[in-house]
């Protein structure tokens, strides 16, 4: 019943969304409230029924109803209850299914919260929200209903993938979806611009903080994945350049380029039509996502699907709504009015020079993840653009991009001063070169162009300090002023700061990471002791232990330094019988942010162990660094300029008359 | 600065940009792709000693010679040629022989194939992609291989 119930609710979204794609935007024409209105209530009705669906999934799987084909090939009934219910996202029925419930919360949100949206404006929104959600609908309920039957029911199911069976599938997938989902209300906003041939200052108003949401959530998503992937897959790598991995990257590039050029559309109402495209691009970049990791075309760690209709469909959907808004795009963008003048100089300049860059290194992204694909179809040739071509092309553009990174807060708006700015940032450049003395003197011998890059990221790390410093007057006046003055900044000044120096401070943790990493693997037999940076590791033993679904074999490691015991580490190797597939869990002992890590190999027929050690300095600077952007995203969404929204006319007449 | 100015100023600033980011691709794509071969491929194209390729193709059963420390030798095979690889490190978990393998490296001087990463996948019906479309393209392909493929095993690897 509840699988039948569940299928119901998603067709009844998918009417839903279909009265809510037209009727608004008719509504819109005759200049007919009611029929505009009708958008709101199909909104938060849609996201209700599509909540009921994604519940009944739910349910199916907390109960394991293995009569649901989805549940028997993705559950088992020994599955701890928290992989019960994570397994849900964990296959592509699933995981399709919370993408368009996310898409629905998005469309709900715009709904109860829209009300200082003009009306049509908001019916424009939520219409062409529903068109991205019936389309999606119609792929769930044609090419991968979740809710099927399976006429002879099975006692037990075939159990999710191993590799699955972590926490990191609690967080990453509904936080990354979030993140790729957030984009379609930019892309929603945009069209509707476009539609209306009206834009202003106050649509990059509302268009902002939503973009921000989505930029956070993607942020954590990624940061999230990527440390997921480097406990879990036993080789202590963060990036791979995976296709799936650029999948994600390519829209945050993009959605942080689109960022700022809402900021400046907001403030100085200029490059009204480059947001526009950038936040159709973004959009189109989550779609590529979905597509590139639901289709299957990659035979990568997180394709799943199988089945060619799915990606033919998929394809068709991106086509559709890429092709449209872009068309949409060049038919309408010459409508649309030219903005304020600034001089190349200047806070827009900067951030149009950010924007530049950003854009650049998602296109080269862009071509190493799509063009073995296209050389493959075309000339069947196969090749694999890994991670060099990435380090050659992508790092060479960020080096500019954050070389200009302290200079945008501290130019003005219209007409900046680079002297003035360059002024102000002597302290950071000093600190920036003292830093690459030191770190070159210390690893003299060494890589020349680690320091290089770590007084890059101080470069970046103390511009933001100074820029803060500049805003309080910090050191220049009363302690007290400053205070005062802290106090008054607005938040996106604050969270600006936070955002920019979390890349120096990502960017420190990349660099030692990959340079002064050390290693050791090789085989070890009880009481042997591995040498690693400093730090001794005896392997005391190995023991058998039975956990719910799977045999485990766990190794005890006693880590000491300098002769004084410091912890023990556990590294152990499951092994799942129901799929016969085993799983490395990696042991990790954090000193700091750098880490020790323990993952196991096979055992030989001497009953030595194959073990692989890494030190790894700093490394967990990498995840700090988005960790901190998402902070200042949140600060900066925190501001109260963001939260109040445009006053209509008559709500401020109102509000002067009672300040008389 | 007039409004056409600006509008020059930074058309000729994104101009610059992409040039160089273009140049920077095609200089990337000049060195760091990797070609895919199957043994019998390598054998025909002559790939010289140093070049780095992807070799694909199934471990050859009995072949695999675990030495000190890790050291590890073994052979790929795709049905008319054999290449033997050396590789030092932890094998992905489920690398078997008779099954399916992707390493990573060049050849040295006397032929050998030294691997500083070998991918297999974690399934044991699995057969990487690439190299079942290769011996499918040779005649190699039994049918049993792909009956039961399934995708959702994801692909393990191990690399120094």
């Amino acid at each position: 019943m509840i699988a039948e119930a569940g299928h119901y609710a998603l067709v009844l979204a998918l009417a839903l969304a279909l009265i809510q794609s037209t009727v608004p935007i008719a509504g819109a024409r005759w200049n007919d409230v009611a029929l505009m209105n009708v958008a709101r209530s199909t909104a938060l009705a849609q996201l209700l029924f599509v909540a009921f669906s994604f519940t009944a999934l739910v349910m199916l799987h907390v109960t394991s109803d293995f009569s649901v084909v989805n549940v028997f090939e993705n559950s088992h009934s020994m599955k701890p209850l928290i992989y019960k219910i994570t397994g849900v996202w964990g296959n592509h029925e699933g995981s399709m299914l919370l993408w368009v419930s996310i898409l629905a919360l998005f469309g709900g949100l715009v709904a109860a919260f829209g009300n200082n949206l003009p009306l049509s404006l908001r019916a424009h929104v939520l219409a062409v929200q529903a068109w991205i959600a019936s389309a999606f609908y119609l792929f769930i309920l044609v090419t991968s209903n979740p809710f099927l039957r399976i006429a002879n029911p099975p006692i037990e199911g075939r159990d999710l993938n191993p590799v699955l069976q972590d926490i990191g599938l609690a967080v990453h997938p509904p936080m990354l979806y979030l993140g790729y989902v957030g984009f379609s209300i930019s892309f929603s906003f945009a069209v509707a611009a476009l539609i209306e041939g009206r834009i202003d200052a106050a649509w990059a108003r509302w268009v902002r903080p939503w973009t921000l949401v989505a930029w956070i959530f993607l942020t954590l998503g990624i940061a999230m994945g990527s440390y997921w992937a480097y406990y879990e897959l036993g080789w202590g790598g963060w990036w791979f350049w995976d296709p799936v991995e650029n999948a994600s990257l390519m829209p945050w590039l993009a959605g942080t380029a689109l960022l700022h050029s809402a900021v400046v559309m907001e403030k100085r109402n200029a490059l009204k039509v480059w947001t526009i495209l950038l936040s159709i691009l973004t959009f189109s970049l989550s779609l590529l996502g979905t597509f590139l990791v639901r289709s299957g075309v990659l035979t990568s760690v997180h394709a799943f699907a199988t089945d060619p209709t799915r990606g033919v469909f998929i394809l068709l959907i991106l086509c559709l709504f890429i092709g449209g808004g872009l068309s949409l795009y060049a038919w309408r963008a010459s409508a649309l009015k030219q903005g304020g003048l600034f001089a190349p100089i200047s806070r827009e300049g900067a951030l149009v020079l950010n924007n530049l860059f950003l854009t650049t290194a998602c296109a080269t992204v862009f071509i190493g993840t799509l063009y073995p694909l296209a050389l493959e179809v075309l000339t069947n040739d196969k090749i694999s653009v890994g991670a060099p071509f990435f380090n050659l092309t992508f790092g060479p553009l960020f080096v500019p991009l954050m070389l200009a990174m302290p200079f945008g807060p501290l130019l003005a708006w219209k007409r900046g001063d680079l002297l003035g700015a360059a002024q102000r940032l002597t302290a950071a450049g000093i600190a920036a070169l003292i830093i690459v003395a030191v770190v070159w003197a210390w690893t003299y011998g060494g890589s020349t162009f680690a320091p290089l890059a770590i007084g890059l990221a101080i470069f970046v790390i103390s511009g933001a300090v100074s820029d803060l410093a500049e805003r309080l007057a910090l050191f220049r006046g009363p302690f007290a002023v400053s205070m005062q003055r802290a106090r008054g900044l607005p938040r996106a000044s604050w969270g600006t700061a936070f955002a920019h120096a979390g890349v120096g401070i990502a960017l420190i943790g990349i660099v030692c990471e990959t340079t002064w990493n050390s290693e050791y693997i090789g085989s070890m037999k009880p009481d042997a002791v591995a040498k690693l940076a400093g730090y001794e590791l005896k392997l005391d033993g190995v023991t058998q232990r039975q956990g719910p679904n799977f045999r485990e074999m766990i190794a005890q490691f006693t880590v000491s330094l300098d002769g004084k015991t410091l912890s023990v580490m556990t590294p152990s190797k499951r092994n799942f019988t129901t799929r016969g597939s085993s799983t490395t869990e990696a042991a990790l002992l954090t000193r700091g942010a750098s880490q020790l890590y323990i993952s196991l190999g096979d055992t030989t027929a001497e009953g030595a162990l194959a073990v692989r050690i890494y030190h790894k300095p700093l490394v967990l600077l990498i995840w700090w660094g988005p960790v901190l952007m998402a902070f200042g995203g949140m600060l900066s969404l925190s501001d109260r300029r963001l939260r109040v929204g445009a006053p209509k006319p008559a709500k401020a007449s109102r509000a002067l008359q009672a300040a008389e | 600065m007039t409004r056409k100015q600006r509008r020059l100023t930074m058309i000729g600033g994104s101009l610059a940009v992409l040039a160089v980011a273009a140049g920077l691709v095609l200089n990337a794509m000049r060195d760091s792709i990797v070609f895919f071969s199957t043994p019998s491929m390598a054998a025909e194209k002559h790939i010289p000693a140093g070049k780095r390729f992807r070799l694909g193709g199934l471990v050859q059963p009995g072949s695999l010679v675990r030495g000190d420390n890790l050291a590890v030798s073994f052979s790929v095979a795709d049905g008319s040629a054999m290449l033997p690889v050396a590789y030092k490190g932890i094998l992905p978990d489920l690398f078997r022989e008779g099954q399916g393998v992707i390493a990573e490296g060049a050849l040295d001087a006397s032929g050998v194939f030294k691997a500083d990463t070998v991918l297999a996948k974690h399934d044991e019906t699995y057969m990487p992609k690439d190299v079942a479309d290769a011996l499918k393209k040779q005649g190699h392909w039994k049918d049993d291989y792909g009956a039961k493929t399934s995708a959702s095993a994801p692909t393990q690897g191990a690399s120094k």
